[in-house]
């Protein structure tokens, strides 16, 4: 399945921003998480969650999503960016983002490649990031084969649907 | 092969796995919380799943929000009490009945054993690597993956050997020896990586010890920290583990990314400094610019509260009183624990020292719960995360510490070195 280029503004964060920050606690209080990704990263920039389109790019230093393995920090990001680009991820979050088909992107140095305010463009397919505003290109590595096809179904639930499909359709051979 | 891969080759069927391998792991159990299995209980049920793979291979017990905090609370874990039920999962404790925090509750009664697989919605499911066991935390739609089909995806990690070396001073825990490894490996500095810990000091130290260690490895960035199976490990799971256990050893010609030798000879009492568990520094530190007062000490927690912590404690606070300027919560790990500190007269010096004994639950570790810090405030805990806010407001201050340094700080008001009480 073909992705679309992405083509938005950039959200430039640091080093180090833990999901507690990403989502905090005092925030995750009810078993509906539909209500929470208007406190996505509000304690830090208070002007992210209302101001960012579908179509903008979040962007940061080192160790994107360290700290607990709340899913719901992932989720709230899928509802207020198309892509998270950084120069590193810590494990759990990568893993929950990519089973939740938020598209995650390493990428050295990517806060001095990217600004705050640039305007972005992803194409995934070609494998290139491209800053419009200072009019640098540069590659990304491509996803592992395994991750790309769980992405590519929409998430790790659609490969959990498949399976449990198949297992459906074997026992009614029976 | 190390350690992890030599487990995780055998559980995905395989002679051999290497680092870098992307393999689906069959799980022997499965772990969660009330708040983190939130996504995975609507997903099933949306996936009209009305069984988990193995009813008996699962825990997802509340702790996080527990006892129920709040009305929302109580229909998250009204939520998770029902999953329980309709799934017929007998590994459910309610508060007061075998309840407490589940990476307490699940080894305590033997879910996990050596040269298993325990994948969790938690990050702090690596504690069961003390075991001897593969332990790593995910998100949760992993873990309604596992529940669902007993399996995960999984990159194999390059291992990092741990080689300790040297006397443990007396007092030190596996608490200072984890936040010094911390310190020296950084937040990212084992990203991905499996953590193998080696070494003399490692065999002296408790399970207890050994537990703390292994809850601290995803904060240097871990998928996993495992421990070598002993005598102390075997005495601990005899009797107590409902399935029989699997020994592994790492190959003599084992590849590991990287060994790092830590000398442990004469090391002080570690503390991690806000805002970042990789902000360690002995605990002389403490007195560097003037003394730091506290309006807290926190002990429990997954990391915290265990037998072993309290016994520490309770050595110290034993005749003494909490300092008037501050507060001392306890929170016993588990019911069990709780029960064992009263029958052992722990929790009567605890309580006429003036601690806060609160039900067995994460508390304010998470900043949920029992204990949250207002605006300024500053709080020693032996837990095992101090990010900006983590426990309350974003203008309070967490210092993560081990169970001496906690009990010395609570009398003498202020971050201090166990050697002024001592």
């Amino acid at each position: 399945m073909p992705d679309e280029t992405i083509c938005g503004r950039a959200w430039v964060f640091g080093d180090d921003v833990d999901t507690g920050t990403i989502i905090s606690a005092k925030y995750m209080t009810k078993a509906d998480a539909s209500g929470l990704p208007a406190y996505a990263l509000i304690d830090l920039r208070p002007d992210f969650a209302e101001g960012a389109k579908p179509e903008d790019v979040l962007v940061a230093g080192r160790n994107f999503g360290c700290g607990s393995s709340r899913e719901q920090a992932p989720f709230v990001l899928k509802q207020r960016v198309s892509c998270v680009v950084a120069d590193s991820f810590a494990r759990i979050f990568y893993r929950a983002a990519v089973n939740l088909a938020l598209r995650v992107i390493e990428l050295p140095d990517a806060t001095k490649k990217i600004r705050e305010g640039d305007s972005v463009s992803v194409d995934l397919d070609a494998g290139k990031i491209r800053n419009q505003t200072t009019g640098q290109s540069y590659d990304i590595h491509p996803m592992p084969e395994f991750m790309k096809s769980i992405y590519d179904r929409g998430g790790l639930y659609a490969y959990v649907e498949e399976r449990l499909k198949e297992k459906g359709v074997a026992h009614e051979q029976r | 092969m190390t350690l992890t891969e030599k487990i995780l080759a055998a559980h995905c069927g395989k002679s051999a796995v290497r680092p870098g391998e992307t393999i689906n792991a069959k799980v022997d159990f499965v772990i969660g919380n009330e708040a983190s299995t939130l996504f995975a209980i609507r997903d099933l049920e949306k996936l009209g799943c009305t069984e988990v793979f193995d009813p008996d291979r699962v825990c997802i017990i509340a702790d996080h929000m527990t006892p129920n905090r709040g009305i929302d609370e109580a229909e998250v874990v009204k939520i998770n009490r029902a999953f329980n039920r309709r799934m017929k999962i007998a590994n459910y404790f309610e508060v007061g009945q075998g309840g407490g925090i589940c990476h307490v509750v699940v080894p305590d009664r033997g879910m996990v054993t050596a040269g298993e697989v325990c994948v969790g919605a938690d990050s702090h499911t690596c504690t069961y690597g003390a075991l001897g066991a593969f332990a790593s935390g995910m998100g949760s739609t992993d873990i309604m993956c596992a529940l669902a089909l007993g399996e995960v995806w999984m990159r194999v990690p390059e291992t990092i050997k741990l080689v300790y070396t040297g006397a443990l001073p007396a007092g030190v825990t596996g608490k200072d020896v984890i936040l010094r490894t911390i310190g020296l490996l950084g937040v990212e500095g084992a990203r991905y990586k499996a953590l193998e810990f080696t070494g003399a000091p490692i065999a002296e130290l408790s399970m207890d010890s050994r537990f703390t260690m292994a809850n601290m490895v995803i904060e240097a960035g871990a998928k996993n920290g495992i421990f070598p199976v002993d005598a102390k490990t075997l005495a601990y799971l005899n009797g107590r583990a409902k399935r029989p256990h699997t020994l592994y050893e790492p190959d003599a010609d084992a590849e590991y990314e990287r060994v790092i030798e830590i000398d442990v000879t004469g090391m002080e009492p570690q503390v991690a400094f806000p805002h970042m568990p990789d902000n360690v520094k002995p605990v002389s530190a403490a007195s560097a610019n003037g003394k730091i007062y506290l309006d807290q000490v926190f002990l429990g927690s997954c990391v915290g509260g265990r037998r072993e912590d309290m016994t520490i404690a309770a050595g110290i606070l034993r005749g003494r009183k909490v300092n008037p300027n501050l507060r001392l919560i306890v929170i016993p790990g588990s019911q069990e624990i709780f029960a064992w500190m009263a029958s052992t007269g722990i929790m009567t010096d605890m309580v006429e020292a003036g601690a806060c004994i609160c039900p067995p639950s994460c508390g304010p570790c998470g900043g949920r719960n029992l204990g949250i810090l207002a605006s300024g405030e500053k709080c020693a805990s032996t837990t095992n995360r101090n990010f900006r806010g983590r426990m309350g407001h974003m203008d309070s201050e967490v210092y993560l510490v081990g169970p001496q340094v906690a009990a010395a700080s609570a009398v003498l008001g202020y971050l201090a070195d166990p050697k002024e009480v001592l």
